[in-house]
């Protein structure tokens, strides 16, 4: 039967005398294509170089050379060393623990290296080595093997020797000393005992020098306020572990609030056990980690924030203070009475750039006694003093600074006054800067001169008082640079390397500890130092606080991203495609805003044709900086407030694809994170690279399952109610979904059995894990516009999703509710409002990569069996079998299988880490680099598993119990992914698959995962 | 009708000089003897020269061989000074304490002792206490011998031997007599059938003459039916040798390529016997086997600058041995004069010869330390090897084909123990392969 329906192609079809109809009817293409014009003219064709004949003849010669040229086999050369060194045997890899800090990250690591190349960071288990690795640590092995490093001392921009430099610079400290000249050294924070003793007898020797240290993002506020009352210009330690209440006030202590690191301790009290879990609450401004993570979590500006913290301030310690209406007053009422209650087992933490927020902070924490609050063994992390920094830029400008020496800092580009910063170089007689990258300060100083990466040089640190930390080198210095310290020995009139220096200043540190084996070890534990209890005038400080007012049209708060931090590791690809944990936005920074404010400005979002996300841009003016970025509307972003990340918008020593995003710290003024700002909306759209344009779960209860601590305790004994196993219909019954099977199961009893779990409760979102997978599995980076095409190759990915109604309860109960398809309660609608996150949702992250389903739909559709399944339990991906066809991918229901749309190594359209012999440095060498036309996907690390299985059977032992792990469940701090052998009844893994929380994904598909995932509970 | 033959044909005149050509070539052959071993008298009657002064040179010899070579030769330093005519510049006595025990010589402050001692790069000498004044006189004898001029039997002054003759008859010999024989025959058959169509021609009998027919070729073409089998049969059959072609594409089966030093596995491994994994140390720790650096050649090549007198086989000498000797000291910055290393490096671009492609994952210690393989077994009989060459086909097949045959060595292994009892449980069978054991998996080897 024939339709009579008539189909428009545009609604200016219905009028009958468009013009435009009319041509478009008759002409197939709406331009003239100039076929014609250039087949009959004669002349060009004649004239043209290549004839006919010619074109035959080059195709027919290139087609013969290239089979000629394939009919060789290639000759490769294998050169033994000469003398080959003791502990370095071809093929095996070394460890070596050592210890990071580049003023903003610090960890301490264990380096694999392979043939004396670094190529994949590990976490220090040792006790005591507490902070463990976040994926900018993870990924700052390829930081080293960056091609836009410095690579030479360049004096005035010319190439030069460190001599030189040397001789010009002493030359300039004896000048300096005869004219009684400032000398000055600008570094980071060092954290080093020894580079501080070097320091001190520098000044000793040049009385008129001083030293200046500077932190690209501030933490003065908290510095002074506990320098103010401890006596020590340090941070306090935190241990969330310790806490049953948790209040933070606008710190995101799961990102890098205080330098971070404290996801460990707090990922551990979020595990339900006995019905106990840690309570969180949030109020801050952006959504961040710690806000995802929260059990309650209000968006709130940073004024509103400033009275909240008065106002539990005033609850806790029972101070008088006056203060008026303040905002989500009963939260905040309830949050402050919680911690009260939970007394010793609370804690308040707060990220507010304000002396006086901070001294609150203390003064709560004291209250309580708050036994996750510690001051022994504080932070030595941050030192840096805004108000030294901004004397020294006066002192430069009025030109009393004679010599500046810097070293790890880059002011040029992250001061907010930065051109008085530069004014103020030129007044100085001589500028030295130490720096890794030729970044924007080496790029206007006399003398810049290669500093090594911390993987090619020796240091001693102090990360928190009582321990002690040692860097040790894991390669040769891959540039001829020269570490600060050297030059500090140098001009000390000190002969001695540092490596001596340091040796020789270990004593004290090293606590009964042989050198060897504190180098061994990468660190010494001692008894934490405990610091003076003090006070300070906090009912004054309260009352100053209580009059904070939002000032201009927006609160500007600037934040750091997961990715980039502070922006000193710009140049490294796989930091720049990490997508961002809570916006999944790549590749770029960009203003997030409330949804309300949005539609105020009229600035939108919107997916379009290809799939990838567009953006409105808008341009956010403070004072008379004005900065256009694009916008991205953020669910659980505070009205009134507007969030941008700094550590973008770099230019200097960056290849091309990485200069993105925008220069955030144009707008830091003052080193306070909040300002006053206006948003006026800008033109043109901003195409963005988003991984996951679908934000919310729809009601899909089975993808993260939830339930509240109350079900959780009440019915611990009846899982069905808050962790159903799916039924579907089998004989017209009601069935369990996993006793349905199309497929015989092998006998896995035998031999290993590999899973992985995966607690959503202690998942943080920090992605260690992905940036660790890139590592160890040689993940390619694809670039901007190939991830906006969602052709991002991350093995493992975040997802992250928001709840459309306030809770992910709410948003099952309504789809449950759905009747017919029409009406108030009608599905029709109803999905449709289901789509957009709610202003403030709950929050979820859900790890998830190949789920090695036993019974997997990719292994039945793959027509060449590239793609099989072991014994142990991997999904094997046989890439050289694999012809391309995609079905597998298309038979995902995961999708996470991974197709190579190009050749991604040695191709100068992917001017990546793989595009040059540096940064293939990081290549593991265990593991297959794909090439263009073959899917790959995670291998649950099989090269990791059968290692540990070949080192047991040639030290003729079983495999140690939890022996087994993959690069992701190593990463994993939080102690969120936990992967081994189920067939081992003793090992960790297969108590956590008898948990009673514990949930396949898409369980109803019938796939039988070997990953499977822990139901998240909620403490509201 | 008679017909008379060319009894002067020029090919019957061919036919029969090649025949006794042949006939004395092969009497010629039969009595090739191989050359007398006229060369080899020459170093015996070295040996048995009236020995100089007052000890037995032969019984010098062989202590000069257990005691004194390892660091001494007659005429070259290496660790300690040449030794030939030594007696004439030292005093015997002052020999004696020397050898028994030099250090106590040099602290005593001996003038001529610590000159030694410095010249030979403060080398302490090890003392011999053990060897009594005759034992030494013996020494001296042998040392005070004068150099013997001998040649090394055929060998060319470019350093490659002769070929030398197998004694007996070769089995080229004996297959040049058959086929010889076997042309006699086939001449003798010419000459009979001739003579007797000369005796039919002369008796009148008349030949048949064959009818002519329709050709096979052409009574071939016609029958469709044969030229349809016999276009799929050759259709086939390319296609299987077509097959077979493209199937050893890129496998180097045999690829011997010609290395920056020729280093012959036949005199390490074989003559000598060092073991594999002396050299290969990391095949047992390791996924790859590794070529060993060149510190581990000169723990014995610092005392081995040359090859003995005798070693000459396989077409090569001695003075190519050494020669190749003197590329690994060039090579590791090592100064045979001074007994010093230079510090001037030159690494070894050796060329590789055992080639698995990128995306696949082979370990050495799996098969070397675990499974206990003997490395002949993929690499082939590699002591008998002058040029070292690939032995295996190292294709998939291969692999397979013995992961499906060998039982996995379980025995004593306490990783094996328990997964053992399971699966032989499960197979019913006590000994498991590689394949039972998951050996075929795609990813155990793939990733």
């Amino acid at each position: 039967m024939s339709s009579n329906k008539k189909y428009w192609k545009s609604v200016e079809e219905l009028n009958e005398n468009s013009s435009i109809v009319e041509t478009l009817r008759n002409n197939e293409f709406v331009e003239e294509i100039p076929t014609d014009t250039f087949l009959s003219d004669k002349d060009s064709l004649s004239s043209s170089s290549t004839t006919r004949r010619d074109f035959l003849k080059y195709v027919g010669f290139s087609t013969a050379a290239a089979t000629l040229a394939a009919c060789e086999g290639p000759v490769h050369k294998s050169i033994p060393y000469v003398l080959q060194p003791e502990q370095i045997i071809p093929g095996v890899a070394d460890f070596y623990a050592t210890t990071m800090f580049d003023g903003f990250d610090f960890a301490n690591l264990l380096v694999k290296t392979r043939e004396g190349r670094p190529i994949k960071i590990e976490n220090n288990t040792l006790v005591g080595a507490k902070f463990t690795a976040n994926a900018r640590v993870h990924a700052s092995v390829l930081s080293m093997y960056d091609n836009m490093r410095l690579k030479v001392t360049k004096i005035d921009q010319k190439d030069a020797t460190w001599a030189a430099a040397d001789l010009k610079i002493k030359a300039s400290l004896a000048d300096a000393k005869a004219k009684g000249g400032q000398v000055v050294l600008l570094t980071g924070t060092l954290a080093s005992p020894s580079t501080e003793k070097l320091i001190a007898e520098f000044i000793a020797q040049n009385p008129t020098a001083k030293h200046v240290v500077y932190d690209a993002v501030s933490e003065s506020a908290a510095l002074d306020a506990f320098e103010a009352v401890y006596g020590e210009r340090a941070l306090a330690d935190y241990d969330f572990s310790k806490a049953a209440t948790i209040v933070s006030v606008g710190a995101d202590f799961l990102g890098d609030w205080q330098g971070g690191g404290y996801d460990a301790g707090y990922a551990q009290g979020r595990i339900p056990q006995k019905g106990k879990m840690s309570k969180h609450f949030q109020f801050e401004a952006n959504m961040t980690l710690s806000g995802a993570a929260a059990d309650k979590r209000v968006p709130m500006t940073v004024a509103a924030q400033k009275q909240a913290l008065v106002k539990i301030y005033s609850i806790v310690t029972g101070a008088s203070v006056a203060i008026g209406k303040i905002a989500n007053e009963d939260v905040v009422v309830k949050a402050a009475q919680q911690l009260k209650s939970a007394g010793s087992k609370g804690v308040l933490v707060s990220g507010i750039q304000d002396k006086n927020a901070q001294l609150l902070v203390l003064a709560i924490n004291q209250a309580l006694a708050s036994e996750a609050f510690s001051t022994a063994g504080t932070r030595q992390i941050r030192k840096g003093s805004d108000a030294k920094v901004a004397q020294l830029i006066a002192d430069m400008n009025a030109g009393s600074v004679h010599t500046l020496i810097m070293s790890d800092v880059n002011p040029v580009y992250t001061l907010a006054n930065s051109k008085e910063f530069v004014s103020g170089l030129k007044k100085v007689k001589l500028s030295a800067a130490f720096s890794l990258r030729e970044d924007e300060t080496a790029s206007v100083t006399n003398i810049a001169i290669p500093a090594p990466h911390y993987l090619e040089s020796w240091n001693d640190l102090v990360l928190t008082k009582g321990t002690y930390s040692l860097v040790q080198p894991t390669i040769r210095p891959l540039f001829s640079s020269k570490q600060f310290q050297e030059g500090l020995l140098s001009w000390t009139g000190n002969s001695a390397s540092f490596y001596d220096y340091i040796k020789a200043n270990a004593a004290v540190y090293l606590n009964g500890m042989t050198w060897n084996k504190a180098l061994h070890d990468g660190l010494v534990v001692g008894a934490p130092v405990p610091t003076t209890a003090g006070s300070a005038d906090y009912t004054a400080a309260a009352n100053a606080l209580a009059q904070a007012k939002s000032e201009g049209e927006f609160e500007l708060v600037l934040y750091t991203k997961t990715g980039l931090g502070d922006g000193q590791q710009a140049n490294n690809p796989w930091l720049q495609e990490f997508p961002d944990p809570i916006t999944r936005v790549s590749w770029d920074n960009y203003i997030t805003i409330s949804r309300a404010d949005a539609e105020k400005k009229q600035l939108t979002n919107e997916i379009v044709a290809n799939g990838g996300l567009n953006g409105s841009y808008a341009t956010v003016k403070v004072g008379n900086v004005s900065v256009t970025a694009p916008v991205i509307i953020q669910p659980g972003q505070a009205p009134g407030t507007i969030g941008l990340a700094l550590g973008y918008g770099k230019k200097a020593g960056l290849k091309e694809e990485m200069q993105v995003g925008v220069n955030a710290y144009a707008l830091y003024n003052n080193f306070n994170n909040v300002q006053a700002a206006s948003l006026t909306k800008a033109a043109g759209e901003h195409e963005f690279a988003c991984v996951q344009s679908q934000k919310t779960l729809m009601g899909r209860g089975d993808i993260i399952k939830e339930t509240t601590l109350t079900v959780f305790t009440a019915k611990f004994d009846e899982p069905d109610v808050w962790n159903p196993t799916p039924k579907v219909s089998l004989d017209h019954k009601e069935v369990e979904a996993t006793s349905v099977d199309l497929w015989e199961s092998f006998d896995r009893s035998v031999g290993h059995h590999f899973n992985l779990s995966i607690d959503l409760n202690a998942c943080t979102g920090c992605g260690a894990c992905v940036i660790a997978c890139h590592a160890e599995n040689n993940v390619p980076v694809v670039g901007k516009s190939e991830v906006r095409r969602s052709r991002d190759m991350h093995w493992l990915r975040i997802d992250r999703y928001y709840s459309s109604e306030e809770t992910f309860e709410q948003d099952n109960e309504k789809k449950e509710s759905f009747n017919g398809l029409f009406g108030d309660k009608g599905s029709l609608g109803g999905f449709g409002q289901m789509e957009s996150p709610a202003d403030n949702p709950q929050v979820a992250f859900q790890p998830v990569m190949c789920q090695h389903c036993n019974h997997a739909p990719c292994e039945t559709v793959c027509p060449v069996a590239a793609t099989s399944h072991g014994r142990q339990g991997q999904n094997q991906m046989a890439y050289n079998r694999c012809v391309g066809t995609r079905y597998c991918a298309n038979n995902c229901p995961y999708k996470v299988r991974r197709f190579n749309w190009f050749l991604y190594n040695n191709n100068d359209e992917f001017d990546f880490h793989m595009n040059d012999d540096l940064g293939r440095m990081v290549v593991n060498p265990d593991v297959n680099v794909r090439s263009r036309g073959v899917m790959e996907k995670c291998s649950m690390c099989i090269q990791k598993t059968q290692l540990t299985i070949l080192t047991a059977k040639r030290e003729g032992r079983e495999v140690a119990t939890d022996e087994f792990q993959t690069a992701c469940s190593a990463a994993c701090s939080s102690g969120a992914m936990v992967f081994g052998d189920v067939n081992n009844k003793e090992s960790q893994v297969a108590k956590l698959a008898e948990s009673n929380r514990m949930y396949h994904l898409l369980e109803h598909v019938g796939t039988k995962p070997n990953v499977f995932y822990h139901v998240k509970v909620r403490n509201t | 009708m008679k017909k008379v033959g060319n009894h002067n044909s020029i090919s019957r005149k061919i036919v029969f000089s090649l025949a006794l050509m042949l006939t004395f070539s092969f009497t010629s052959f039969s009595q090739t003897t191989p050359p007398a071993t006229d060369a080899a008298a020459a170093p015996a009657a070295a040996a048995t020269a009236p020995a100089a002064g007052t000890g037995d040179a032969a019984a010098g010899k062989a202590l000069f061989g257990a005691n004194c070579a390892a660091c001494h030769a007659l005429d070259k330093k290496m660790t300690g000074p040449a030794l030939r005519g030594v007696a004439a510049k030292y005093d015997k006595e002052w020999l004696y304490k020397w050898i028994n025990n030099s250090s106590a010589l040099i602290k005593s402050g001996d003038a001529k002792a610590i000159k030694i001692f410095e010249e030979n790069n403060k080398a302490v000498m090890t003392a011999f206490p053990q060897l009594s004044t005759t034992d030494i006189d013996n020494i001296i004898a042998y040392t005070s011998e004068p150099k013997a001029e001998v040649k090394a039997p055929g060998v060319t002054p470019d350093g490659k031997g002769a070929p030398v003759e197998e004694s007996g008859l070769s089995n080229n010999v004996i297959l040049g007599a058959l086929s010889l024989v076997m042309l006699m025959l086939v001449v003798m058959l010419f000459f009979v059938n001739n003579v007797l169509t000369k005796v039919a021609k002369a008796n009148g009998i008349q030949v048949a003459e064959k009818e002519s027919s329709v050709s096979l070729w052409k009574a071939f073409a016609r029958n469709q039916f044969l030229v349809l089998v016999a276009s799929i049969f050759l259709l086939l059959a390319s296609g299987y040798f077509v097959y077979g072609w493209m199937m050893q594409v890129g496998v180097d089966q045999d690829y011997a390529p010609i290395q920056p030093i020729h280093y012959s596995h036949r005199v390490h491994a074989g003559v000598n016997g060092i073991d594999c994994k002396y050299c290969h140390s990391a095949a047992r720790v390791s996924k790859n086997a590794g070529i060993p650096s060149l510190n581990v050649c000169m723990n014995c090549h610092k005392n081995i600058s040359e090859v003995s007198d005798t070693t000459n086989t396989d077409g090569y000498g001695k003075p190519f041995y050494d020669a190749q000797i003197q590329k690994l000291y060039d090579a590791v910055g090592w100064d045979k004069a001074t007994q010093k290393y230079t510090g001037k490096t030159q690494p070894v671009k050796w060329v590789r010869i055992h080639n698995l492609p990128d995306f696949a994952y082979f370990n050495h210690s799996q098969h070397v330390t675990v499974a206990g393989i003997e490395c002949q077994k993929c690499h082939g009989p590699v002591e008998t090897y002058e040029v070292q060459k690939q032995f295996a086909p190292l294709t998939m097949g291969w692999c397979i084909k013995c992961h499906r045959e060998t039982d996995v060595k379980m025995e004593g292994n306490a990783y094996y123990t328990k997964i053992h009892e399971e699966l032989s449980k499960k197979y019913g069978v006590e000994k498991l392969t590689a394949a039972q054991m998951g050996g075929l998996e795609c990813g155990k080897c793939h990733y």
